[in-house]
């Protein structure tokens, strides 16, 4: 249907046979750009020998004509005019591979995203921009070469900080994957927040029974190592090789190899000092309450609990998630203990999210617990045996007589986390809590490569969420660990002769890929950057920076991008 | 045993978990009983609470 032009070589270069593929997208390109002509522009560009017009270049049809010609008509470059390289390139590139030709000697000119989408109301410049963009693609092309992927090896062992619900639930599903697991607890028990706890809402099973289990089935792995009263101090390595140091209780390091680390090292209730009349006796947190449970130690006639106690505010401005929860569950296991005893919740909003969740709140009201809406304005007041609260319905303070005051404080990051993540150059947030890769695309990656994350060490959650996560996270260490090798990209930074070892390109690096190295020239010693293949992302951002040339990221050189600029210019 | 999977569904959730077992090594047939998959979030415009764009 299309007829195709051999060109005379126009190129300097006859090692260059460029191909070019102009995709219609369906009506996606060719609805708003002429793509035949688009096609028979591309035939006169310097370099081209063969051009082609498909309906969809990614259909099966369209990728065995891409193999044909480079085998038939000796292509040497592959320039497809289409979408976008970061949802087709790699389509493209593998039917270059399997057509034999170097994968790196692929370019794309992004005719549909950047062009036919955003400017279908002006067709003839769009036309004129499509051309312009297949030109600089060309012209890129032409100074393309080719490159190895690079492979690096894989230990199939993974680390976990943290053993709390999700840290055990992770480390037990990987132990069952049949990868090699080395927990790391900074305690002395297994079991974290939950050691705390006495009943886990919604459903009232007993923590204690819970965390038994857990340890129970983590300690029948024989591929899973526990190491308690342990720190880790140090990390260095990558993806698929991490080298971790771990402090253990009697002050001995030792070394760990792994592929991936999964990070779970939980949250603290805060302690609210100074706030509400707290003093650990009369003003108690829940978690203080909690643990009256497990003592069988609570007693109280008249109890007043107070939601949102350093949550909210200005100094912690999130909702902790699940302290409605823990208050109501805890309402109603007061009631049940002393059955007479009257509970009094005085609430800004009530989160009961879910749907067993909200049931608990019904039963709460049912039994007699008490809620009251309290003004932030006009925090209560906690005096001696009694809470004064402002009811804003009657202009009044009122005053509730009691001899126990629970506050609701929120889970908060535990000391250390920012230590930690400095260590793994992972991102927090403003609360020190550590931050995913993509709250919606990755909520259990790190940015980092092979780091992962689960449980609150995120943000304040409930147990069945921290489990769901740590086994999540663990399917995501299996995404990793279960290739033969890691291959990435071969478009990394690479440093030239000329780099003098100034280091302007060190401290910029985010991904911390460039260090420092002495080397030995004519007897001298001399200094340069050095870049770690594995942990360079090819961002540019070094290459951008060196004003020597010293460092330039592959696929994207100075005469690569110059070839670009001018042929862009060209038209001006 | 057999070592393929069935995933059923093809919204946000059943594409990642057949991404994530392809990713392992598995082979996975993904059912989805509409005639494209992307479920719910295909439909959406921008999600709270980066909005950015579903698609
Ligand atoms: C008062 C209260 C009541 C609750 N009630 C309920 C309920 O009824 N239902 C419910 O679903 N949820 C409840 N929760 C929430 C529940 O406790 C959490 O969901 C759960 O504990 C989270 O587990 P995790 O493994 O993520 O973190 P954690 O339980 O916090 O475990 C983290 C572990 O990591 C360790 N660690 C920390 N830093 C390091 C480090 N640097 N190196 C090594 N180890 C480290 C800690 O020692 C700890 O053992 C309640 C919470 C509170 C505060």
């Amino acid at each position: 249907m299309q007829e195709h032009t051999e060109k005379a070589m126009k190129s300097h270069n006859p090692e260059v046979r460029v191909g070019v593929f102009v995709c219609h997208c369906g009506s996606n390109i060719a609805g708003y750009l002429d793509c035949p002509a688009l096609t028979e522009y591309a035939a006169t560009l310097p370099g081209v020998v063969y051009v082609k017009n498909n309906l969809y270049t990614c259909s099966e049809a369209g990728i065995a004509e891409i193999k044909s010609a480079i085998q038939e008509r000796g292509l040497t470059r592959v320039v497809v005019a289409s979408c976008s390289p970061r949802t087709h390139m790699p389509l493209f590139k593998s039917a270059c591979a399997e057509a034999g030709l170097n994968p790196y000697l692929f370019e794309m000119a992004n005719i549909r995203d950047q062009c036919s989408w955003v400017h279908m109301q002006e067709k003839e410049m769009a036309q004129e921009k499509a051309m312009d963009l297949i030109r600089m693609a060309v012209a890129k092309a032409t100074f393309l070469e080719p490159q190895q992927d690079i492979e690096a090896s894989v230990v199939r062992n993974a680390l976990v900080i943290g053993g709390g619900v999700a840290g055990l639930s992770a480390a037990i599903a990987m132990a069952d994957m049949g990868i090699n697991v080395v927990l790391v607890e900074r305690e002395a028990e297994l079991g974290g927040l939950l050691r705390r706890v006495n009943r886990i809402a919604p459903r009232g099973d007993s923590a204690a029974e819970r965390i038994q289990e857990l340890v129970k089935e983590a300690a029948g792995r024989a591929n899973l190592r526990i190491l308690l009263r342990s720190e880790v101090t140090a990390v260095s390595g990558v993806i698929g090789n991490y080298e971790v140091t771990v402090r253990e209780a009697e002050g001995t390091e030792r070394q760990e190899l792994v592929g991936c680390i999964v990070v779970a090292t939980g949250a603290v209730p805060f302690r609210p000092e100074g706030l509400f009349g707290y003093n650990g006796e009369t003003v108690i947190t829940q978690i203080e309450l909690e643990e009256k449970f497990r003592a069988g130690t609570l007693n109280a006639r008249s109890v007043v609990m107070i939601q949102c106690v350093g949550a909210r505010s200005p100094e912690r401005a999130y909702c902790s998630r699940i302290c409605c929860l823990t208050a109501v569950k805890n309402a109603l296991a007061i009631k049940e203990t002393i059955p007479d005893a009257h509970v009094h919740i005085l609430y800004r909003d009530i989160q009961m999210y879910g749907m067993e969740n909200e049931k608990l709140l019904w039963d709460a009201r049912g039994k007699g617990v008490r809620f009251d809406v309290y003004d932030v304005d006009r925090p209560p007041v906690v005096r001696h045996g009694v809470v004064e609260v402002y009811q804003p319905l009657l202009g009044e303070v009122e005053e509730v007589p009691c001899d126990l005051v629970v506050l609701s404080t929120p889970l908060v990051a535990p000391e250390g986390a920012t230590a930690l993540a400095n260590l793994m150059r992972i991102a927090t947030d403003q609360n020190n809590f550590f931050m995913e890769a993509h709250a919606k695309l990755r909520p259990l990656d790190f940015a980092t490569d092979g780091i992962f994350l689960c449980g609150t060490a995120r943000y304040p959650a409930t147990v069945a969420e921290a489990q769901a996560q740590g086994l999540g996270a663990a399917s995501r260490v299996g995404t990793v660990l279960f290739k033969e090798k890691l291959v990435t990209s071969a478009l990394v930074s690479q440093v030239t002769e000329r780099c003098d070892g100034c280091g302007y390109c060190i401290e910029l690096c985010p991904y911390g890929a460039l260090s420092l190295e002495e080397y030995e020239k004519d007897g001298v010693m001399r200094r340069r950057a050095r870049s770690d293949k594995i942990l360079c992302k090819g961002c540019g951002l070094c290459a951008a920076t060196c004003p020597k040339g010293g460092v330039v990221v592959l696929g994207f050189t100075r005469k690569q991008l110059e070839a670009q600029v001018d042929a862009a210019l060209e038209a001006v | 045993m057999n070592r393929d999977v069935l995933v059923i569904g093809g919204g946000i959730a059943g594409i990642q978990a057949s991404l994530d077992l392809a990713e392992m090594g598995f082979k996975v047939h993904l059912v989805e009983r509409l005639p494209s998959i992307g479920g719910k979030m295909a439909q959406l415009d921008k999600t709270f609470p980066t909005n950015d764009c579903a698609l």
